[in-house]
């Protein structure tokens, strides 16, 4: 054992330093920021032209005195419901001077109107169509009744007493603490797993991997290749976390009003990190099972595009387990190895219970080391052929499953 | 004590026999040949006895122990496929070489700056893999087998892709180890060099190991052959010729009789034959490996160049 750790940490060190001294891992520190910037860009823009292009305008075609009355009753009743509160109103016309229909007003594209008012005060008249209708009949009929009192409507204040938690809303959310918790430990595990693998071809494709695995048990080229990707992920959570609570301090929401989770903070920070190994640890030795037996890139997609997609189902599968506390879907996800880091850490959003996490930490490393050694016995049996050995029969489904008998 | 062993030794992949049944013994501190053309099994076997690979049938001894990896210390290993990575200085890939063996980095960086400077090659050694040239890059996965002082070098087709100034190098280096004590095995299809460096070969064909013995053992296999240039074409001398004699001219090609050269001699002398010349020529590495692996197999090597070192 020994000497398969000391092996692990030449391979581990040659790894992580080759990967950290390369130009490719800035554009992995670099990485996660890049959907968070296309996200707000894309946010900013679609917000800006859904304001400019859909933002609903009330067009107000009521007699001089009574449009007059209406806009003032909007501004009155604004500084308490908020600005946005109601739609941007324009006095469009003056039914006491003007006959034109108010489907001529709604026909001008350049004033972007929803509805228009027409009728008066007492009994105002909604045109448009019945959606935007729906959306803006009761602050119209608000904003009429208000203005037909003379302002003299008072709305009551109430005074805030806002809990950060509820009885009603406590599961749900903290629901949302689980669930932001399995993206996030998925999103890595997924960006990490896939990295040992090309790792691995990489070595294969440069001839590397039989000096290895003449030279040290395979188990410590394997343990060395996970550890060093660990080691650059960590290093990377390290440089995201520290960006990310430096935004968090200057733009970001408030913390301290996330849901609490069940075992509290420090714990469920511990627990899915904890989880993020154990899924990595998992992932990656079954993704470099698969590496070892592939002998192309084009190989590794081809098999590793399966092992995604239903890497993505065990994440669905425990999320949706999320919503069956205690029930046996939820029990299957928190057992079954792949979905277990997953559904734990609902577990630990949900319930305060921590023995259960003991549990299915050593589960998980078991099952890790588990498909660690059939990675191992995989490369050992199917790899490394040569000469006419390699080429009896040497077609890449043969190859990569040549563990399972197939016909012909 | 020996180096090696081996006894049923059987690997397959997709029911091909790639290793088939092999018997080997490899003395301690000796120069072993390993010959066979492409695809006879060499490589294979080589990765089956030092634990690259499993056996399915047979068991295997590595300088006394059956798991070959426990003795990876003790070895060194340059495989047929040359590997290093690209980007790593030349001193740094003899050193993590040698880290895997378990040497120290800082100490294998020291040695391996040693061995590039003995072979010449100082000048290079802090520039990456990728700047050197092909025969300068197989010069330092060299340095890094041998890095770690093993007492077992085994080296798959080394002589390949190298000009004859660095295969002569390479010979200079195999003797220098064997001097040293050190066994070394190496895998050709090139049947010179095996027959200038080693004591022992086994030949390898199919899987199966035809012969495992000394070079002259398997010399010894085949007769001499005679050639006789006679002034006369007729006489009483030519009952003294074996059966299969080949005429061609006044010239005789024959196999050395098992009684010897004198009576065959003496019944020229007695017939008139006129002798003008004769020689007797012992058999190379190359005719004895043809009369051992057939002539099948032969000529398979002789598509695969082994002509070119000859």
């Amino acid at each position: 054992m020994k000497e398969i750790i000391r092996a692990a940490f030449v391979i581990a060190r040659r790894d992580f330093t080759a990967i950290i001294y390369s130009k490719a891992f800035i554009f992995f520190l670099l990485g996660p920021f890049f959907p968070v910037l296309v996200g707000f860009a894309a946010g900013n823009l679609g917000g800006q032209i859904a304001k400019e292009v859909s933002q609903p305008v009330v067009g107000i075609a009521l007699a001089k005195e009574d449009a007059g009355k209406i806009l003032s009753a909007r501004e009155s009743l604004s500084k308490t419901l908020g600005d946005s509160y109601f739609a941007r109103m324009i006095v469009v016309g003056d039914s006491a001077a003007n006959q034109k229909t108010p489907q001529s007003y709604l026909a001008k594209k350049t004033d972007n109107l929803s509805v228009v008012v027409t009728g008066t005060l007492a009994k105002p008249v909604i045109t448009g169509t019945a959606n935007a209708i729906k959306r803006e009949r009761a602050d119209i009929e608000l904003l009429a009744g208000y203005a037909q009192s003379g302002g003299t409507l008072t709305l009551p204040r109430s005074t805030p007493d806002i809990v950060v938690e509820s009885a009603n809303n406590d599961k749900k959310l903290r629901t949302i603490t689980a669930q932001g918790g399995q993206f996030l430990v998925f999103f890595l595990t997924m960006l990490l797993a896939g990295m040992v693998l090309s790792n691995l071809v990489e070595e294969k494709s440069n001839k590397i991997i039989e000096i290895l695995a003449a030279s040290i048990p395979m188990e410590s080229v394997f343990l060395g290749k996970l550890f060093a990707m660990l080691g650059m992920a960590l290093l990377g959570i390290l440089v995201w976390t520290t960006v990310g609570l430096i935004g968090f301090a200057a733009i970001g929401p408030d913390l301290p009003n996330y849901p609490t989770p069940a075992v509290g903070w420090p714990m469920f920070i511990g627990l899915c990190f904890t989880y993020f190994i154990m899924a990595y640890l998992m992932l990656g030795a079954l993704f470099l099972g698969i590496g070892a037996m592939a002998a192309t890139v084009r190989e590794v997609q081809t098999i590793s595009m399966p092992v995604t997609m239903a890497q993505l189902i065990n994440f669905f599968f425990a999320s949706y387990a999320l919503t069956q506390t205690g029930e046996p879907l939820e029990k299957l996800a928190a057992i079954f190895p792949f979905s277990s880091p997953f559904a734990m850490i609902g577990r630990a959003a949900l319930e305060p219970v921590l023995w259960h996490h003991a549990v299915a930490i050593i589960g998980q490393i078991f099952f890790a080391i588990l498909l660690l050694r059939l990675g191992v016995y995989l490369f050992k049996k199917n790899v490394m052929k040569s000469g006419s050995a390699g080429r009896a029969k040497d077609d890449g489904a043969r190859r990569l499953f040549g563990f399972i008998k197939m016909p012909g | 004590m020996y180096a090696i062993e081996a006894k049923g030794l059987v690997k397959q992949f997709d029911g091909f026999r790639a290793v088939d049944g092999v018997d080997l013994k490899i003395p301690e501190g000796s120069i072993f040949g390993i010959l066979g053309p492409n695809g006879a099994g060499k490589t294979t076997m080589l990765r089956t006895l030092l634990g690259i690979i499993d056996p399915d049938a047979g068991t295997r001894n590595l300088l006394g122990s059956d798991r070959p990896i426990t003795q990876s210390r003790n070895v060194g290993y340059l495989p047929e496929e040359r590997g290093m990575y690209q980007s790593m200085r030349a001193v740094d890939t003899i050193a993590f070489m040698g880290a895997l063996r378990g040497l120290s980095l800082k100490e294998g960086a020291k040695k391996g700056r040693a061995l590039l400077e003995e072979a010449g090659l100082g000048y290079a050694a802090d520039r990456q893999i990728r700047q050197l040239s092909k025969g300068m890059a197989q010069t330092v996965q060299l340095m890094g087998t041998i890095v770690h002082d093993p007492k077992l070098i085994v080296l798959d087709e080394p002589f390949s892709g190298l000009d004859a100034l660095n295969q002569a190098k390479l010979e200079k280096m195999i003797r220098a180890q064997s001097a040293k004590g050190v066994t070394v095995i190496f895998s050709t299809h090139v049947i010179a060099h095996a027959e200038r460096l080693c004591e022992r070969i086994a030949i390898i064909a199919k899987g199966k190991i035809s012969f495992d013995g000394l070079v002259s053992e398997a010399r010894d296999r085949l007769r001499p052959q005679v050639h006789l240039e006679t002034e006369t074409l007729d006489g009483p001398w030519r009952s003294a010729l074996p059966a299969e004699t080949k005429a061609e001219g006044h010239w005789w090609h024959f196999t050395l009789p098992e009684t010897g050269v004198e009576p065959l001699l003496t019944a020229l002398v007695e017939g008139k034959a006129g002798v003008k010349s004769l020689s007797i020529e012992r058999p190379g590495l190359h005719d004895a490996f043809v009369a051992i692996a057939g002539e099948a197999v032969a000529a398979e090597m002789d598509d695969t160049g082994v002509g070119e070192a000859k």
